[in-house]
């Protein structure tokens, strides 16, 4: 018994071989194999994929089912978005759909985002604040498990028609779009669009070993214990409400990032980008992957991005209704999603798998 | 009053405690004291109080009156905020993290006196402390196993033990002993004896076997009151508590535990 310290360790860093692979994958393999244009693709679901990250955080491990971090997603897309929109324009000059739908002024929040460095400030503080105020809000009140989702997704209904509804400052139901330079990198030159897709790639790699280290931490195990018990941690000395809210900002800061790197990726963002559907598609590819695994809410993103794309050139109409069938058989026959199958089939050759690994994996609570 | 004054020497003491709920008093003017180095065994008939008493002490539920503890009124604290003065508790049915292993339920357990930045990082071996919680409550065999798998005896023992890691000073037991076997009874009385005496250990308890071998001290409760506080003896030859608690069925087990 007293030799499992080190296969401890060892168990505690084989996740970093998972990162690692898909690393090699992500930055090596697929820009090598990939046409222009699925390269773009791939770039547009690494986005999504950041978002799902923080997703698997806030809701694999800490159990909060947040169905509205659009909102966040938003938020740093619009962020981007703007300054692109400033930077297209030019020094002095408003962006063109303010003539177009307004009377050509520009609302003075917009000034500050002309500088780079404010908004590369804004895409990390602003989702931080709001995260902040927001989660303090919710988690010391104790509001939790469906409560917590409604109000989630409602504030993306509300960010989303905030949007719709302020055309002149916003762009309305249209977005932002129509980007021609990323931080003086021509947007149209294929090879700023395959260092977009590096810096995103890279972005997701990152946030996936942040949120190995979170898990192992001695924090991981606490938010964990929060999902479980979070009654009981009260009694271990904590404040759950702690405990949840810097998962939820941590998740926010992700997902805010993913936006940020949209915009320019996509070429635009809009309402629906952040609004209830797309926060819905998010933990769509969350609970596919597999919630409470490390890889799975990647993954899993990545997957319904794709399905999303090639579906939608084959079945324009019907999509929707084939991801919400693999949405619902996924939930009902594997409720802790993909990646938990693969440890299953993988059990009978190694010959037997520990309880503790499987309870670990499952995650079942909700 | 002359055992409160005594330096070094460790105490709770509440004064008319009440809890009410929508009028119905719960807990009615509670006044009790708990010394360091005896076991108190509260006991009473369902639903006179008891589990509400330690609820208000440990921040569960709110209560008005006083419950002092090294110059902090209880009653004005958080949940959290009372753990961290060192008043720890376990549940009739314990609440361990399933999922985590023995190791990790007890390392939570020490989260308390370490600073929110160190959370970032992971676990680097085992602290002695959790070390020697393990030891002291038998499970270091278990130690890597989930926690959802050990029987509901040594459940209660690592609940027992997280309050040891947590270094809580004083300690709110609810019915730690039922439904074990009597083998875990008598450990968890031999456990209970060894750890409390630099402690100040509550027990909520109803079986009377359990009481009579390691009570050191008996409140009786009844109907949100403190009936009377004594030695078990004392507690056994008081009519009213016969009455009242007790009944005639219990009278008779009473006094075939005292010829025994």
């Amino acid at each position: 018994m007293r030799a499992t310290p080190s296969r401890e360790v060892l168990r505690s860093w084989s996740p970093l071989a998972g990162i690692a692979v898909f690393a090699v994958l992500l930055l090596v393999v697929a820009p090598a194999v990939l046409s222009p244009f699925r390269l773009d693709n791939l770039a547009k679901y690494s986005c999504w994929a950041m978002a799902a990250v923080g997703i698997g955080l806030a809701w694999g491990r800490g159990g909060m089912l947040v169905l509205g971090q659009g909102v966040f997603f938003g938020l740093g897309g619009y962020v981007m978005a703007m300054h692109l929109k400033l930077e297209s324009a030019g020094a002095g000059q408003v962006p063109d759909f303010m003539a177009l739908y307004g009377d050509g002024t520009m609302p003075l929040w917009w000034e500050p985002f002309r500088s780079s460095a404010f908004t590369l400030f804004a895409i990390v503080a602003l989702p931080v604040l709001i995260a902040s105020v927001l989660g303090y809000a919710i988690f010391k009140r104790r509001v939790k498990g469906a409560y917590f989702a409604i109000l989630t997704q409602a504030l993306a209904v509300a960010f989303a028609t905030l949007l719709v509804a302020t055309i002149q400052q916003t762009g309305g139901f249209n977005g932002l779009n129509n980007f021609s330079s990323f931080f003086g990198y021509n947007l149209y030159d294929p090879t700023n669009k395959r260092m977009l897709y590096t810096i995103a790639a890279s972005l997701l790699v990152a946030m996936l070993l942040v949120v190995f280290q979170l898990r192992r931490s001695r924090f991981g195990e606490l938010l964990v214990a929060c999902r479980d018990g979070e009654e009981r941690v009260r009694f271990l000395g904590h404040d759950p409400a702690n405990v949840k809210l810097f998962a939820f900002v941590v998740a926010a800061v992700m997902a805010s990032i993913g936006g940020a790197m949209y915009a320019p990726i996509v070429g635009i963002i809009s309402p629906t980008d952040v609004g209830a559907p797309a926060s819905l598609l998010l933990i769509a590819g969350v609970a596919l992957g597999g919630r409470a695994s490390l890889l799975g809410p990647a993954l899993g993103a990545m997957a319904v991005g794709y399905g999303r794309s090639t579906l939608s050139e084959s079945f324009p109409t019907q999509w929707t209704y084939f991801l919400g069938a693999l949405f619902i058989v996924v939930i009902l026959l594997i409720p802790a999603g993909l990646s938990s199958v693969l440890p299953r089939l993988w059990a009978p050759l190694r010959g037997r798998v520990g309880p503790a690994r499987r309870l670990r994996e499952s995650g079942a609570t909700a | 009053m002359t055992a409160l004054d005594r330096p070094g020497l460790d105490y709770l003491e509440v004064q008319g405690l009440t809890v009410e709920f929508d009028g119905f008093k719960a807990v009615d003017s509670v006044d009790l004291t708990l010394l360091q180095g005896r076991l108190h065994f509260l006991i009473g008939p369902n639903g006179a109080g008891k589990t509400t008493l330690v609820d208000a002490l440990t921040g569960l539920v709110g209560g008005t009156g006083r419950a002092r503890y090294h110059d902090t009124d209880l009653l004005s604290q958080k949940a959290h905020q009372i753990v961290r003065l060192g008043i720890g508790r376990t549940f009739q049915t314990a609440t361990v993290f399933e999922e985590l292993t023995v190791l990790q339920n007890l390392d939570i357990a020490g989260g308390v006196h370490r600073k929110a930045w160190r959370m970032l990082g992971a676990r680097k071996g085992v602290p002695s402390y959790v070390e020697h919680a393990l030891e002291t409550v038998g499970l270091s065999a278990l130690r890597n196993r989930p926690a959802g798998i050990l029987a509901h005896g040594q459940k209660q023992w690592l609940e027992i033990g997280m309050l040891l890691v947590q270094d809580a000073k004083v300690m709110f037991l609810d019915e730690t002993v039922a439904g074990m076997s009597a083998e875990e009874r008598d450990q968890t009385g031999e456990l209970l004896k060894r750890i409390g005496r630099e402690r100040t250990i509550v027990v909520i308890e109803h079986d009377m076997d359990f009481v009579r071998t390691y009570a050191d001290v008996v409140t009786v409760m009844h109907a949100g009151k403190v009936l009377m506080e004594g030695t078990v003896a004392q507690v056994q030859a008081n009519p009213q508590v016969q009455e009242v608690y007790l009944g005639r069925r219990v009278e008779h087990a009473l006094e075939g535990g005292h010829l025994a």
